[in-house]
């Protein structure tokens, strides 16, 4: 049961002079129940990554295969696909359209052919796991506040139970506050249901404390993929891509640089802060 | 599937022909449209396809651009033909059923449909070496003697640039929702006339949504450089017909001057 990416590569404008490398024969597996974070400068191809995973876009070249079948073969259903592939796109509150929040959250599970009863159950299941108060469900989505109706856009893919969860920049927009809000909801959602969720992101320091596995793109290739604390090793490397590791590698270099004994391995505040207390013990 | 639409489109290259004063590819494309129906005999379309290919040749862009915004048009065209082949009155040429085709109705679909190409590719000359900035500077300047008789010339043109932006943006935008509902199950393409009709709901509101928070957004932002109309209003690039300008109204009117002889005359039948 996994998601399988196989000598990738895209091209958009194929035949014309304009024409422009999105993916590079990008190789990716995906195991169940990770929790991978996305990471590539803009114009890196990870939008367009993210798109091949639920067959929105077609590989000018190589397969995806989702639980070892080819999702791009004649008969393969990519409706259902895209139910089991919850893909949730920047911005998404530009994409409510309904009357009030229920019916907007309703819309997945009801394109699914369900009956009425489960398309309510799961949309209200749905809301529910994104701690959207039960007092604004029937409000017009238009009149909530930023991080609410980010919230209902979620729950509008969460609706369909997806086995797979990407986000697109989940947090473009919102002040540090909501960020940290969103991002707290989705590791718990993640620790709860157990489902892989991928997190698009363009800061390091986003996703750093919530992510077991990092990919990093550029320009439309693989630069690293491992976990965190070995992707941040690269830290003068992510520089050179218009990238930075997150604030606390940084200082923990810096420490050790002015000969202080600490790991620099650390990928959280809270890691930093006892690694250096240790370190002045030790003194 | 939206990019497909170059009708209207710019094409970024150097050449003559871009750097033409618009108001001289406006005045040109009119009278070519104008020439195209002002004879009825092959060696005129002869010229007219001469004259189009050597602008074309001029402008440096590719063939294929103009072609793909006929695709746009191909239903108009067929639909012209076959009234045309059918509906015309004269000598019986086939016959079957009701339907007869005549001699002059084949004639007269023949001539219809190079006059919609020719004027189909003939425009699309003209915005794809024209930057909609220019084009409707140029709209501007040419309408300008209107002006005297109170129609506010500035302010529709202003509203046909801010359009033609427009209209990229919000098909990038109905692609990107598209994208976004069919990733929640949408489905835009089976089912029969209503349930399709039904289907365009969850695109067309957050597209109308996103158009008049563009357009707030827009307004704000112009009020807030003190955008005030035409009144007293300068602009960083003046337009000033330059020698090549002439010299291009030149060849129009030796163009025209040919076609009325062809006319005349009228070579071949």
């Amino acid at each position: 049961m996994s998601m399988i990416l196989d000598h990738v590569s895209h091209v958009y404008e194929k035949d014309t002079e304009m024409a422009a490398y999105a993916l590079k024969d990008v190789s990716l597996t995906i195991p169940d129940g990770q929790f991978i974070g996305l990471i590539g400068h803009t114009g890196s191809g990870k939008s367009t990554l993210v798109q091949h995973l639920n067959g929105l876009l077609k590989p000018t070249s190589g397969h995806i295969y989702y639980n070892g079948e080819d999702i791009h073969r004649e008969d393969y259903n990519r409706k259902e696909l895209r139910s089991k592939v919850g893909l949730v796109f920047q911005y998404p509150e530009h994409q409510l359209f309904e009357v009030d929040v229920f019916s907007d959250v309703c819309f997945g599970p009801k394109n699914l052919g369900l009956s009425q009863k489960e398309v309510e159950l799961r949309a209200f299941d749905a809301l529910r796991q994104v701690g959207f108060p039960e007092e604004y469900f029937y409000q017009s989505p238009f009149d909530l506040s930023g991080g609410q109706k980010r919230r209902v856009a979620i729950a509008g893919v969460l609706a369909m139970k997806p086995e797979m969860l990407i986000l697109d920049e989940p947090t473009a927009g919102l002040d540090p506050k909501g960020r940290d809000e969103i991002l707290g909801q989705i590791a718990r959602l993640k620790k709860e249901m157990g489902i892989t969720v991928i997190l698009v992101s363009h800061s390091m320091e986003d996703i750093a404390n919530y992510v077991d596995r990092i990919i990093v793109m550029n320009k439309g290739s693989v630069l690293f993929d491992d976990v965190p604390k070995e992707v941040f090793r690269h830290y003068k490397e992510l520089e050179a891509v218009g990238l930075a590791a997150p604030q606390v590698t940084y200082i923990m270099q810096t420490l050790r640089e002015r000969g202080m004994e600490v790991d620099t391995d650390v990928t959280t505040l809270e890691e930093a802060e006892r690694e250096i207390l240790k370190a002045l013990d030790r003194r | 599937m939206l990019r497909d639409i170059t009708l209207g489109q710019y094409y970024q290259t150097e050449s003559v022909i871009h750097r033409l004063d618009p108001r001289v590819k406006l005045v040109g494309t009119i009278l070519y449209i104008i020439s195209l129906f002002l004879f009825n005999n092959f060696t005129g379309y002869l010229a007219a396809a001469c004259f189009l290919a050597i602008i074309i040749r001029l402008s440096h862009v590719p063939f294929r651009f103009m072609v793909k915004g006929m695709k746009a048009i191909v239903f108009l065209l067929l639909l012209t033909v076959v009234f045309n082949l059918f509906l015309t009155p004269g000598e019986a040429l086939v016959q079957f059923w009701k339907l007869t085709i005549t001699k002059e109705g084949v004639r007269i679909s023949v001539f219809m449909a190079i006059r919609l190409t020719f004027l189909i590719i003939g425009s699309s000359v003209m915005t794809l070496t024209t930057t909609p900035n220019n084009l409707t500077d140029g709209m501007e300047k040419l309408l300008s003697p209107l002006k005297k008789i109170r129609v506010p010339v500035h302010e529709i043109s202003m509203m046909m640039s801010i359009a033609l932006r427009f209209i990229p943006i919000l098909m990038e935008e109905t692609d990107k929702i598209m994208k976004a509902q069919i990733a929640r199950g949408a489905d835009f393409e089976s089912g029969n006339l209503v349930k399709k009709a039904k289907a365009m709901v969850p695109l067309l509101v957050p597209l109308f949504i996103s158009a008049f928070r563009r357009a707030n957004d827009l307004a704000m932002a112009m009020e807030a450089r003190c955008y005030q109309g035409g009144e007293g209003r300068t602009k960083m690039k003046p337009l000033q017909y330059k020698k090549r300008d002439y010299a291009a109204y030149a060849v129009f009117c030796v163009y025209l001057l040919v076609l009325l002889v062809i006319r005349k005359i009228g070579v071949l039948p």
